[in-house]
C-alpha cells in the first residue's frame, strides 16, 4: 500500500486539502510544468468516462509525463476474465502511478492493497470520486476567496448524488452552513445528516427552492435529477421543474454567489443562466485539470511549491 | 445416581472451552466461524436449551481446545452476549464475555451487489462503527450494515 494514494476525500486531513488547493493554485498559474519528466502514468478506465479521463490525461501531459492505459475495458484483459488484482499488479510493473475508474464500489481501495505504487481513484461506481470533490473545493475557494463560513445550497438529487455527499464530508473542516433543497424522494440520506450532527455542521432541509434560499447563498450547487430515480414519471416531471434554475431567479442574489454543477447537466440549469457572471460550471470543469495536476503530483511525492 | 437431561447437556469437561449464551438460531453458524466442522476433538453442541437470559440458548463445548481471543471474538457479531469458559482439570479457570473487534475480516458478506468484494476473489473487511446497536461498515464500498442483518459468509 502506498500512503500517497488518493481513494476517498474522507481519508485526507484538512492540511492535506489545503496543500492540494495551494498546488492547484500553482498549476493554474504554471499550467505547463514539466515536473513528471520520465514518469509513466497509467490511466485504467474499466468503465468509460471520457470527461474524467481527458481531464486526467491532459493534466499528465501538461506536467510532462507519459501515459499508458485503456479507456474501454473491452480492450483490456479484464474482458478475458482477469481479476482486478492481476491487472493492477501487472500494470504496477510498468507505471509510476495508476489513475483508475471502475464500476465496482471499493475497487480503488482494493487496488491500493495489492500494489505499492500510488492509486488515484477516478471514480468507483456510486461510491467515491474524490478528484471531483477537489475541483469543487478549488472552485469554491477560488470564487469566494476562502472556504470558511459559507452558506452552500445543494439542490436536486441529494440522495444518490455522490458529489454532494463527498463535498459535505470535505467541508466539515470549514464551518459551513448547508441548505439541502430537494423533493422528499431525493432527500439527503439519514447517514449524512447524522454525519453533520456528529461533526457539528449546521444545516437546514427544505423542499422549497425559494428566493429566500437563493438570496442567502454563497454557493448554489445544482445536481442532475435523473428520470430513472423515479417510479412515477409524473412525479419526475413535477420535481424536475421545481428544481430548475432560471436566470430571473438570481436577480436578488448575493454578488459573490456562484452557481456550480458537476456536469453533465440536462435541464436543471436553464441555458439562460449561462451568460450570467454568477454561472461558474464551465470554469468549474476547467478547474478540474488544476485539481488533478495537484492530486497527481501529491501522489508521486513531487512538490511544486518547494 | 440418576442423571437428568440437563446435566447431560452440560456434562463435565476435563480440559477445553465452553462457549455459553449463544442465541440458538446461530449456534451452527458459530460452530462454522470457530472452524470446528473439521476438528478431531470432542465437540458437544447444545441448541434450544432453556435460558433465563435469552429464553432459549445454545452452547458449544470443545474438549482439549483453547482458542485465541481473536478467534473467539469473531462470533461476537452474531452472538454478542456469548460467554467463554476456559476449563482446566474440571475447573473453570477463566470466564469472560466475547468482545466485538474493531475490524471484521472474512466473516461477513457485503450486501451491496456492486461492492468489489462480491465480484473479485478477495476477503471482505468491515469496520465497526457502532457497538450498541452494532453497525458495521464495508471497508471497501462504505455500505453500512446492522449487526443483526449481517450475512455471514
Amino acid at each position: 500500500m502506498n500512503s500517497n494514494s488518493f481513494v476517498s476525500i474522507a481519508d485526507i486531513s484538512k492540511d492535506e486539502i489545503l496543500d492540494l488547493l495551494s498546488r492547484a493554485e500553482y498549476f493554474e498559474a504554471h499550467t505547463n510544468s514539466k515536473l513528471l519528466d520520465g514518469k509513466v502514468v497509467a490511466t485504467l478506465f474499466f468503465e468509460p468516462s471520457t470527461r474524467t479521463r481527458l481531464s486526467f490525461e491532459t493534466a499528465v501531459n501538461r506536467l510532462g509525463g507519459r501515459i499508458i492505459g485503456f479507456s474501454d475495458p473491452g480492450t483490456s484483459s479484464s474482458s478475458k476474465g482477469e481479476s482486478l488484482k492481476d491487472t493492477i499488479k501487472m500494470v504496477s510493473n510498468y507505471a509510476d502511478l495508476i489513475v483508475m475508474r471502475h464500476h465496482l464500489e471499493g475497487a480503488a481501495r482494493y487496488a491500493t492493497e495489492v500494489t505499492d505504487i500510488p492509486i488515484v481513484n477516478a471514480g468507483d461506481g456510486a461510491n467515491q470520486h474524490p478528484s471531483q470533490t477537489m475541483l469543487d473545493l478549488y472552485s469554491i475557494y477560488k470564487t469566494q476567496g476562502k472556504l470558511t463560513d459559507l452558506t452552500i445550497t445543494l439542490v436536486g438529487d441529494l440522495k444518490y448524488g455522490r458529489t454532494v455527499h463527498s463535498l459535505l464530508q470535505a467541508m466539515k473542516y470549514f464551518n459551513p452552513h448547508f441548505v439541502f433543497v430537494s423533493s422528499p424522494e431525493l432527500a439527503m440520506p439519514a447517514e449524512y445528516k447524522e454525519f453533520c450532527r456528529v461533526e457539528g455542521i449546521d444545516f437546514v432541509e427544505t423542499t422549497d427552492f425559494s428566493p429566500e434560499v437563493i438570496n442567502a447563498s454563497d454557493i448554489i450547487y445544482m445536481t442532475r435529477v435523473q428520470r430513472e430515480r423515479f417510479t412515477d414519471p409524473l412525479e419526475y416531471e413535477r420535481v424536475k421543474d421545481l428544481y430548475t434554475l432560471h436566470d430571473c431567479m438570481l436577480a436578488d442574489s448575493k454578488d459573490n454567489l456562484r452557481v456550480l454543477h458537476p456536469l453533465p447537466r440536462v435541464g436543471e440549469i436553464d441555458p439562460d443562466v449561462d451568460d450570467n457572471p454568477k454561472a461558474y460550471y464551465f470554469e468549474q470543469a476547467h478547474n478540474g485539470m488544476f485539481a488533478r495536476q495537484a492530486i497527481i503530483t501529491r501522489a508521486l511525492g513531487i512538490n511544486p511549491l518547494k | 445416581m440418576k442423571t437428568d437431561k440437563t446435566e447431560l447437556a452440560v456434562a463435565a469437561l476435563k480440559d477445553g472451552t465452553v462457549i455459553d449464551h449463544i442465541p440458538s438460531s446461530v449456534v451452527f453458524k458459530a460452530v462454522e466461524i470457530l472452524g470446528l466442522t473439521h476438528t478431531e476433538h470432542a465437540v458437544t453442541i447444545g441448541c434450544n436449551l432453556a435460558s433465563k437470559r435469552l429464553g432459549s440458548k445454545g452452547i458449544i463445548k470443545v474438549a482439549d481446545t483453547f482458542f485465541d481471543n481473536d478467534v473467539l471474538n469473531r462470533i461476537a457479531l452474531i452472538a454478542p452476549d456469548a460467554v467463554v469458559n476456559v476449563i482446566r482439570d474440571y475447573e473453570v479457570v477463566e470466564k469472560y464475555p466475547v468482545t466485538l473487534p474493531d475490524t471484521i475480516v472474512g466473516i461477513v458478506k457485503c450486501d451491496n451487489p456492486k461492492c468489489v468484494t462480491n465480484n473479485e476473489p478477495m476477503r471482505t473487511r468491515f469496520d465497526v462503527v457502532s457497538r450498541n446497536p452494532v453497525v458495521i461498515r464495508c471497508h471497501y464500498c462504505n455500505h453500512s450494515v446492522d449487526g443483526n442483518d449481517a450475512k455471514i459468509l
